[in-house]
């Protein structure tokens, strides 16, 4: 069936803000579905409040609005609009919710609009806890024991009824399981269905028997609107049932079903699909089998493109959410090519002739004081897949992928704190799933545990036990050769090495040797890795994409000549983590298509599933490796590369740069040791003497005891930091001597031998961040980011807006001028970020880092400008005169940027934004008045700013002048004021009436009452930060975050919202107004 | 089952191409040299069903699937009565780890009597058959030594495939009942039959009976049968022309399914041609669609030959989306219809099991 002709104009819509369980997955969709959808013709209106995403590219659709994605901003777009048909299913849960609003709303019915993927129906149920439970029973699928509640003595009810413990807890309409859990008792119990009740989105929670332990698989379906239907991956769980699979390290394609039983398993997947209506599209459907019987119960499903979908995308090479594309709007699988072998349709099943691990990388490191224990709330921020020919190779790949420290399974100098537990604290390990479970199982197989107690310990599977088993004595046997001579002298011995997958780090450890001569003894050898292909079909055909992966067999793909045009290879960033996500695989991607278009061969290295970076059709070629010296030189020598891009993909690559050009590979852009120039101290401060800006008062340490001594020197308070660390990672500000004894320590640690930095912190100045993009001669601003918190709050987790606001024409003037001078002294060839601070009118530098920053999306999207693709081109000799871009552009409106916080995910963390990166993702937000723009990234930020109501004020003492004039604006606004004693007298002092509550310890009825209560809808809360955070406000924090009470942390970012409630009230409904009607503005 | 280095480095074992190519790894199951055709099958679950498959006789299968025997192998998962496959080709060999394993693939190897190797680059090896086409080949692991281009000499001088009346080598050797209840009574003639042909046509209200592959036409219709099933087998159809002439007396006195070897024996019996390909489609992820209703089924596959340059008598019904060759064909005036790939699976997807059910329709609408 060819495409439809009754629909022409399509909205589609994204999934917003990078959070903990919907994470870039969704910009690769949604780029996918653009082109594809593009390609046949047909208008693509997209929504999606993420500026670092490839998909709001001006480019993709005929408009983008980047606007809240709220149900009310929706309608407006529609209303505007009017699309013939809404595509829900690729983006994530978010754009299935915002559907189904929109379905319960009659918005659909009013403007004759069509969801195409899924029906609202069959999202219904899917979604329904009944519904869905009882649509699979009526097709004879096995179901936990369990039932649904929308109170708490309902759930009492239906837990006594199932009768045995541990009992599950899921939310419904929930984003990753978030407000779920597991309880092993009736305390347990209803503390997390109250926490369920509140995350679900229609107040339901589902109560089930236990599948603790249970093997856990997973199918990925497309189905057209034929019946067709193909599964394109299948997925087998590491961690058994218990684990969210987001949480799971997972292989593909399964490994332990027989063929009765996986086709058993694909017959029902099917039935699924049918049974839920899926009328085209792909879906996932999650399966519990019971190890000892093989009970086979249905988990799951969901009626769009999911995490897993991106996954088994990349894991095969069967482009998913271009096919669900297409599929929606009337094509049949069968009309489709598969584009990687270019020759055979889509309605095929792809066949792999090699292993895929998952390992998600979690970042608990920024959290100390969330719970580390994996359950059924995912809590994990990104993951790596790494290709091998079997599980083994892979799982190492995927380790050393991770960038956690790990060279692959062990045996790299980091197994002490596995190794040395006792036999008690490692059963317990084993027992409780953490992020470093599989560690501990090394250490246990080192001790001599057997396979069984293992097994039974963790419920991981004998298959993987066996082959971790088989990893950890191999790791004896080259240990045993003594030396890397010895080990030399068996060639067959060192080939099986890096068979089963260990890096040339590993071997280093094992043999006390270093990196460089295991490589070159590698070279002597004659043990080079060969690249196969992931071409769907395990070789049957040949395939005409280059998708390839490393490995250790006899043979593999030849090169493919580059037909006269030069290669150059662009490192991506590795997995997601805080600090280094989406925006920088935004720019190597723009690093991509600016190239290719200039003629280069882009040769794209990445080991991040849920990118764009490693979407087949991105680079000429992809190598789907890990971003290690080894993995990335084998294949700059292979491929003939003429230089290589390390400014994009964040500080994965630019860690690597000085020993890339060590090993003999062309650095292109601002050089590597300018990149470090960059970090030195002592050269900063006389280039800044040089330049004339001011610097904080600073000093360099490496022990804590020296910290002491620097600070005390130039004073408190003082910012401490670790250099070489991306997202602030160990920084703090520190007041008084005695915290810093403890900080400087965990510094001395994070920074792992690299020197601490010391500088005076600038109290209540304005942080700025400066874009600029330089060719080595002429230097451009991007952007001027003014940022609404005051310095000592991570740049990435503070608001910023463009123009900016407060300061004069002179102090910009000022900083343009600084921005060239760095761009000059640095020799910039490619993208320069400077962070400032602004006090008492004088301009302070606080840091300039010679690569492309977090901000390059937002930037490039505020000014209609792509940054990151200029500045390739300028790394590959272009000029920008020549490229026509010259001159810094003057937004005629508004660009605000706010961050996302992970902290619902995190009960008991406190929400206080400090020098350390906290945020997962951003929105961006624009319009012509700043008030607006700012109240608008606040909603799509998911912070329910109300208009009216009762607000709560709460503030430090130095803020205290500050919010007489804020509380004042507020009683205008008709809002109700309630303060702790202090603050409440101080308010009546100045004329302004308020209702006092107790300090949370001192009495009642205090803030926790009225939280509970429902009778506050808003929380202005400023403290100190960090350490001396009492214990009482942190807990009232998580609670206003669990209960989804907007929380304002500073007074600045009070301020600001104030005059967006204001604007709003006083211009009634937001305006829409897609990107390219901004941009139209700009010339 | 030692899986240590070691112990795989005691087990060196090779296996030489007719052309020269020889590849490297370890022996497992039976230690006796052996040979035959290398083919390679995509399937990514099954290995039991395919070496149980008698289908497979005179063959090396070589698995593209990385990792084999994870689940063992099981009484229940039995294709026929033993082990028919000349070698089995992996890359690595895993002990079990399933509830329903009775016993580790090596074994059960070693018990059939049939050989395997493992360690070998499968890539390489299917990439090589993918452009040279099948090949003769020698497999070397009873541990004595043999020089390679000796082995490569073997596999060159065997006799192949082609030409080759296989199906007399496994059929049943006397006729026996699969089922004793049913509706309908159908004759099956085993040419090398699947036990799950036999499973889903008992499954489908018929009472079957199993006959050897050169019983006459007549014994067969002296059984009264509603329909005659001709089975799937190994090797070339061209020399099994008893079967093809008593299809012929068959047709159109009796309601005709076919599969695979069978369909192609039916078309040949029609006048249809029937050629080799290059290597042949050995996997379970192949489209196949119906012409008729442009429905699409992925199916199992395992054959080298396929029909071609159907005559007039012969409607063509399925056709392979991949390659565009004839996957199925109906005749226009007598009931008799059959399908080049796997309806009944086992390895394979489930999707095209209604032709069984096709076929009950069919005997229903001839006569009861």
């Amino acid at each position: 069936m060819p495409k439809r002709t009754d629909i022409q104009k399509i909205l589609l819509i994204g999934s917003g803000p990078i959070v903990i369980g919907q994470g870039c997955e969704f910009d690769y969709s949604g780029v996918q579905a653009c082109k594809a959808l593009k390609q046949d013709g047909f208008e693509i209106v997209l929504v999606n409040s993420n500026p670092a995403t490839v998909m709001t590219d001006p480019e993709l659709a005929d408009r983008t609005y980047i606007e809240p994605l709220t149900c009310d901003i929706l309608h407006e777009i529609i209303r505007r609009e009017r699309p013939d048909a809404i595509l829900p299913t690729l983006g994530g849960q978010t754009a299935l919710n915002l559907a189904m609003e929109l379905d319960e709303k009659g918005i659909l019915k009013r403007y004759n609009l069509e969801l195409i993927g899924a029906s609202a129906e069959a999202i219904r149920r899917a979604e329904n806890r009944q519904m869905f439970k009882e649509t699979m029973q009526s097709i004879g699928l096995d179901l936990p024991r369990s039932g649904s509640a929308h109170s708490e003595s309902e759930a009492q009810a239906i837990a006594k009824v199932i009768g045995s413990w541990p009992l599950i807890i899921r939310p419904g309409f929930t984003l990753g399981g978030t407000g779920g859990g597991i309880a092993h008792d009736p305390e347990e119990f209803s503390v997390i269905v109250r926490r369920g009740l509140e995350a679900s989105l229609n107040h339901e929670v589902l109560i089930e028997e236990s599948l603790l332990g249970w093997k856990e698989f997973e199918m990925e379906v497309m189905r057209d609107r034929k019946g067709g239907s193909v599964i394109v991956c299948s997925i087998e769980n590491l961690d058994p049932m218990g684990v969210h699979t987001g949480d799971s390290i997972t292989v593909a394609p399964i490994q332990t079903l027989s063929d009765r039983e996986y086709q058993a398993m694909r017959d029902d997947s099917l039935k699924v699909l049918a049974a839920i209506g899926v009328e085209t599209g792909g879906s996932n459907v999650q399966w519990a089998v019971e190890p000892s019987t093989g009970r086979r119960i249905i988990i799951e499903m969901n009626p769009r493109v999911s995490r897993s979908s991106a996954l088994a995308s990349k894991a095969t090479g069967f482009p998913i959410a271009k096919i669900a594309a297409k599929l929606a709007v009337g094509y049949t699988l069968d009309e489709l090519r598969n584009d990687i072998t270019g020759s055979t349709p889509s309605c095929f099943e792809p066949a792999l002739d090699y292993v895929v691990t998952k390992v998600p990388r979690f970042t608990f490191e920024k959290f100390p004081a969330a719970d580390p224990t994996l359950g059924t709330q995912m809590k994990s921020v990104g993951e790596v897949m790494a290709i091998g020919r079997d599980f083994k190779q892979s799982l190492q790949k995927a380790l050393r992928s991770l960038e956690t420290g790990r060279a692959g399974f062990g045996a790299d100098g980091h197994d002490a704190k596995f190794e040395e537990s006792g036999d008690t604290d490692l059963e317990h390990a084993l027992s409780v799933p953490t992020a470093d479970r599989i560690f501990y199982v090394r250490a246990a197989l080192k001790r001599g545990w057997e396979i069984d107690r293992i097994a039974e310990l963790s419920g991981i599977d004998r298959y993987f036990l066996r082959h971790l088993a088989e990893l950890a004595s191999f790791e004896t046997v080259i240990a045993s050769c003594g030396s890397l001579d010895a080990l030399a002298r068996d060639p067959a011995l060192f080939r099986q090495a890096k068979i089963l997958g260990y890096s040339d780090r590993q071997i280093a450890f094992l043999l006390n040797t270093t990196e460089a001569e295991v490589a070159r003894a590698e070279v002597d050898a004659g043990i080079m890795p060969v690249y196969g292909a992931v071409d769907t079909c395990a070789g049957e055909f040949e395939a005409v994409t280059p998708y390839y992966y490393s490995c250790y067999d006899d043979s593999g793909e030849p090169v493919r000549d580059h037909e006269g045009r030069k290669a150059i290879m662009v490192l991506g960033g590795g997995p997601n983590r805080i600090g280094q996500g989406i925006e920088f695989d935004y720019c190597c991607c723009h690093a991509a298509f600016a190239l290719r278009k200039a003629g280069y061969e882009v040769v794209m290295v990445n080991s991040n599933p849920e990118t764009v970076s490693t979407d087949y059709d991105t680079s000429d070629k992809l190598y789907f490796e890990p971003l290690t010296l080894e993995d990335i030189m084998h294949i700059y020598r292979r491929e003939g590369c003429s230089g290589v891009i390390v400014q994009f993909g964040g500080q994965t690559p630019l860690n690597l740069a000085q020993s890339l050009q060590a090993a003999g590979a062309k650095v292109i852009g601002t050089s590597p040791d300018d990149i470090d120039l960059a970090e030195d101290r002592d050269y900063f401060k006389k280039l800044a003497e040089k330049i004339g800006i001011r610097q904080p008062k600073s000093g360099i340490a490496h022990t804590a005891a020296e910290a002491l001594s620097v600070a005390h020197e130039i004073g408190y308070p003082v910012l401490v930091r670790p250099s070489f660390v991306l997202g602030g990672r160990g920084m703090v500000i520190v007041h008084q001597e005695k915290h810093l004894r403890k900080f400087a320590e965990e510094a001395a640690r994070v920074a792992e031998g690299k020197p601490i930095l010391i500088d005076r912190f600038l109290e209540n100045a304005v942080e700025l961040d400066v874009d600029c993009i330089s060719d080595g001669e002429t230097t451009v601003i991007g952007a001027i980011l003014e940022h609404v918190e005051p310095a000592g709050c991570h740049s990435g987790d503070s608001a910023s807006i463009t123009p900016p606001v407060t300061l004069s024409a002179k102090i910009q003037d000022k900083i343009r001028e600084y921005a060239h001078e760095f761009a000059r002294a640095l020799h910039v060839n490619g993208l320069m970020n400077i962070q400032l601070a602004v006090k008492d009118g004088e301009i302070y530098m606080i840091e300039v880092n010679p690569r492309a920053s977090r901000t390059i999306p937002f930037v490039s999207k505020a000014i209609g400008v792509h940054l990151a693709g200029l500045a390739a081109l300028c790394m590959t000799g272009s000029k920008l005169r020549d490229l026509g871009f010259t001159r810094e552009v003057k937004l005629p409106y508004i660009a605000v940027k706010e961050a996302v916080f992970p902290f619902i995910k995190f009960p008991g963390v406190d929400i206080v934004l400090t020098p350390e990166m906290k945020s997962t993702g951003e929105v961006m937000c624009l319009d012509r008045d700043r008030g607006i723009a700012y109240l608008k990234s606040q909603i799509a930020a998911g912070s329910k700013l109300p208009k009216t109501g009762n607000v709560f004020l709460s503030v430090k003492d130095q803020d205290k002048p500050g919010i007489i004039e804020l509380a004042r604006e507020l009683a205008g606004l008709g809002f109700t004021i309630y303060a702790t004693l202090g603050t409440s007298t101080l308010l009546y002092d100045a004329g302004i009436r308020t209702r006092a509550v107790f300090r949370i310890s001192r009495g009642r009825p205090n803030l926790l009452d009225l939280i509970r209560d429902g009778e506050v809808q808003w929380i202005i809360n400023t403290t100190e930060s960090g350490a001396d955070a009492m214990l009482d406000e942190v807990k009232m924090r998580s609670r206003a975050v669990a209960a989804g009470i907007p929380i304002t942390t500073t007074v600045e970012g009070a301020f600001a919202a104030l005059e967006g409630v204001r604007d709003q009230l006083e211009f009634g409904r937001f305006e829409v107004c897609s990107l390219q009607e901004y941009h139209r503005h700009l010339r | 089952m030692d899986f240590n280095w070691e112990a795989k480095r005691r087990r060196a074992a090779y296996l030489a191409l007719a052309d020269g190519t020889v590849f490297h790894g370890y022996g497992f199951g039976a230690a006796n040299d052996a040979v035959g055709e290398a083919v390679f099958n995509t399937g990514m679950t099954g290995y039991q069903e395919i070496v149980t498959d008698p289908s497979y006789a005179g063959q090396f299968v070589t698995l593209t699937a990385p990792e084999i025997g994870n689940y063992g192998c099981s009484p229940e998962d039995m294709e026929s009565r033993g082990v028919f496959l000349n070698a089995l080709v992996v890359h690595e060999l895993n002990p079990a780890s399933n509830w329903r394993a009775r016993e580790e693939l090596a074994d059960f190897l070693l018990r059939h009597g049939k050989p395997g190797i493992a360690g070998i680059d499968t890539r390489a090896l299917t990439l090589h058959l993918r452009e040279k086409g099948s090949q003769k080949a020698y497999l070397h692991v009873d541990g004595t030594v043999l020089d390679e281009t000796e082995a490569a000499a073997r596999a060159a001088a065997w006799e192949g495939l082609d030409g080759q009346d296989y199906a007399s080598r496994v059929t049943t050797s006397e006729p026996y009942e699969w089922s004793r209840e049913g509706k309908y009574h159908v004759v099956v003639y085993d040419f090398g039959v699947k036990y799950n042909i036999l499973r889903c046509l008992a499954g489908h209200d018929m009472r079957v009976t199993v006959v050897p592959a050169k019983t006459p036409a007549r014994d067969v219709l002296a059984r009264r049968p509603d329909g005659v099933f001709l089975s799937n087998g190994p090797a070339d159809p061209s020399a099994v022309g008893y079967a093809i002439e008593n299809i012929r007396l068959l047709l159109g006195k009796v309601p005709l399914m076919g599969i695979c070897l069978g369909h192609q024996l039916l078309g040949l019996a029609c006048g249809a041609k029937c050629g080799r390909l290059k290597f042949g489609h050995h996997g379970c992820n192949h489209p196949v669609q119906d012409v008729r209703t442009g429905c699409v089924a992925i199916s199992s596959q395992n054959h080298n030959f396929a029909l071609a340059d159907l005559p007039d008598c012969l409607e063509l019904t399925h056709i392979n989306l991949n390659d565009n060759t004839v996957e199925g064909i109906r005749h226009r005036k007598f009931p008799a219809f059959s399908v080049q790939y796997h309806p009944e699976a086992a390895p394979g997807p489930h999707d095209a099991q209604e032709l069984f059910a096709d076929f009950q329709q069919l005997m229903e609408h001839s006569g009861k």
